[in-house]
């Protein structure tokens, strides 16, 4: 169990993020160009939707993301409620505005792509109003660690939010799919159902999500490495003017 | 707990801004919408649902803020705290008195408003029903915005972006009860749902905002 | 080589564009504060030193 406690230690946890950042990200750059230069120029366009399949590189790995990071939140809020490690609260915050980026870039590449297949930008389609409330969970989120000043108890409060705000997004996804049954293809990246997508477009789309998922752990080791020092220079110009 | 409700009710009467204010802002808006939209008749009663559940949950919001903000700065709350009372019990007879000041003037306000709306005949049940069912959980989930926005100042805003969107589910509800029964057909699977929120977050959500109190309170 | 996009060509660059300027502009103003941060900590913590 030690393996992963240790990284509670903030200065330990900068260490080793530091040692690993620039392969992470390095790594994370080969993917998305590799990825993205493969969709975009090397495959056909596909009967369906014509060129704008291309912009599945795209659309579909940052809406994963924008899930996995809000979750990812959920996780390390957790791990500050019970086990009060103070990275794991800054690697949250570190998060939030990365998942609310990937939202917006959803729910953008969304928009443009639905304008020529359904003919409108925006549908009140169940899957893209909850991505909508998703980012005004995110909203909401990042306001509350601005507006608190002290540093404890704005973590404690914003993890409380997450679990709360997560129960409530699940909800309001199965409510809003009650209200309106929408026109959002359904989801076409599964593990039992590759039919749904030909490997011509799958295997860029994989290299993709990689790309994607490995910017996500580039940014957030980084952006709570900054927190932490953020927080160390807070205390050190508290204990100044305390002299 | 009695005691704490009845001061908290007496308190919303005298303070005069609490209880007839959420009803007053109701009404305001709900003249509003016809100017906005235009004069049709047709028009306003397709939208009366929506708009009669969107001005009711406004209007719940506009007292929220009000809910722990004086006690927090008069130091009853660090009383209340201490006191044998448990603080979840605290939340629930402050979000009760909110929902009685609140809540309750908005469900019997309605169907009043209804009819400046051309709401559907067959409708005003629902919408009473819907309101009666759905307002606790506005009351409560708003509770929990105010526990966490209490040591902001001037948190209006913020506590508006923090609750507005887990009112969500609640609103989806209510207001596809209403139109539902505005043509005609069966209410019980949203009722069951709403009524569903509502005891969740009755249940679960005064140990979050207590939680949130406690923080708040160190 | 550039791929003929056909009457889509708008809708997949401007999809294209909008993401690839978010992920750029997360990442700059990621670093910038990464920099930023390091260096006011490194101030403070040398005038910290000396006054210790």
């Amino acid at each position: 169990m030690n393996a992963i406690w240790q990284y509670a230690n903030p200065k330990k946890f900068i260490d080793t993020s530091e040692r690993l950042l620039p392969w992470v990200a390095g790594l994370a750059a080969l993917c998305l160009g590799v990825g993205l230069i493969w969709g975009y120029f090397l495959t056909p366009d596909a009967e369906r939707f014509g060129a704008t399949v291309k912009i599945i590189y795209l659309h579909v790995p940052a809406a994963m993301m924008a899930i996995s990071a809000w979750f990812m939140m959920l996780v390390a809020s957790l791990i500050w409620i019970i086990r009060r490690h103070h990275v794991s609260a800054l690697a949250a915050r570190a998060a939030a505005p990365v998942g609310a980026v990937m939202t917006v870039i959803g729910l953008v590449t969304g928009a443009i792509w639905g304008q020529p297949m359904w003919g409108t930008w925006w549908a009140w389609d169940p899957r893209l109003t909850s991505f909508l409330i998703l980012f005004l969970f995110y909203l909401g989120y990042i306001a509350l660690w601005a507006a608190i000043e002290d540093d404890d108890s704005a973590a404690d409060l914003t993890s409380i939010l997450c679990l709360v705000g997560s129960v409530f997004a699940v909800l309001s996804r199965y409510a809003v799919n009650f209200w309106n049954q929408g026109l959002h293809q359904g989801a076409s990246l599964s593990l039992d159902k590759e039919e749904n997508v030909a490997d011509v477009f799958y295997i860029p789309l994989l290299v993709c999500i990689a790309g994607f998922v490995l910017l996500f752990v580039a940014l957030v080791l980084m952006r709570t490495g900054t927190e932490i020092r953020a927080r160390r220079m807070r205390v050190l110009l508290a204990r100044e003017r305390m002299k | 707990m009695r005691a704490l409700l009845l001061r908290d009710l007496r308190l919303a009467m005298r303070a005069g801004g609490g209880f007839g204010l959420a009803m007053a802002f109701f009404l305001i808006v709900v003249v509003l919408v016809p100017f906005a939209v235009g004069p049709r008749a047709d028009l306003h009663s397709a939208i009366a649902p929506g708009v009669l559940w969107l001005g009711a949950l406004l209007a719940c919001l506009l007292s929220l803020d009000r809910m722990f903000a004086l006690d927090w700065e008069d130091g009853t709350l660090d009383l209340l705290a201490t006191a044998p009372l448990p603080l979840e019990m605290v939340i629930i007879a402050k979000a009760l008195a909110h929902w009685l000041t609140t809540g309750l003037p908005l469900v019997l306000l309605a169907p009043m408003l209804g009819i400046l709306l051309n709401l559907a005949p067959e409708a005003y049940g629902a919408l009473t029903l819907s309101l009666a069912v759905g307002t606790p959980a506005l009351s409560v989930i708003g509770a929990f915005g105010a526990a966490l926005t209490v040591g902001v100042k001037r948190g209006g805003l913020l506590l508006s972006l923090l609750v507005l969107p887990l009112y969500v589910p609640s609103l989806i509800f209510g207001a596809d009860m209403v139109r539902r029964a505005s043509e005609g057909g069966a209410v019980t699977t949203p009722l069951l749902l709403l009524a569903g929120i509502t005891c969740g977050a009755i249940a679960l959500l005064p140990f979050a905002s207590a939680a949130v109190l406690r923080v708040n309170l160190r | 080589m550039m791929p003929d996009l056909g009457k889509y060509a708008v809708e997949v660059l401007a999809s294209y564009g909008a993401s690839i300027a978010l992920i750029v502009a997360l990442v700059v103003l990621s670093v910038a504060r990464a920099r930023r941060v390091r260096a006011e900590l490194e101030t403070v913590e040398k005038r910290s030193r000396q006054d210790g």
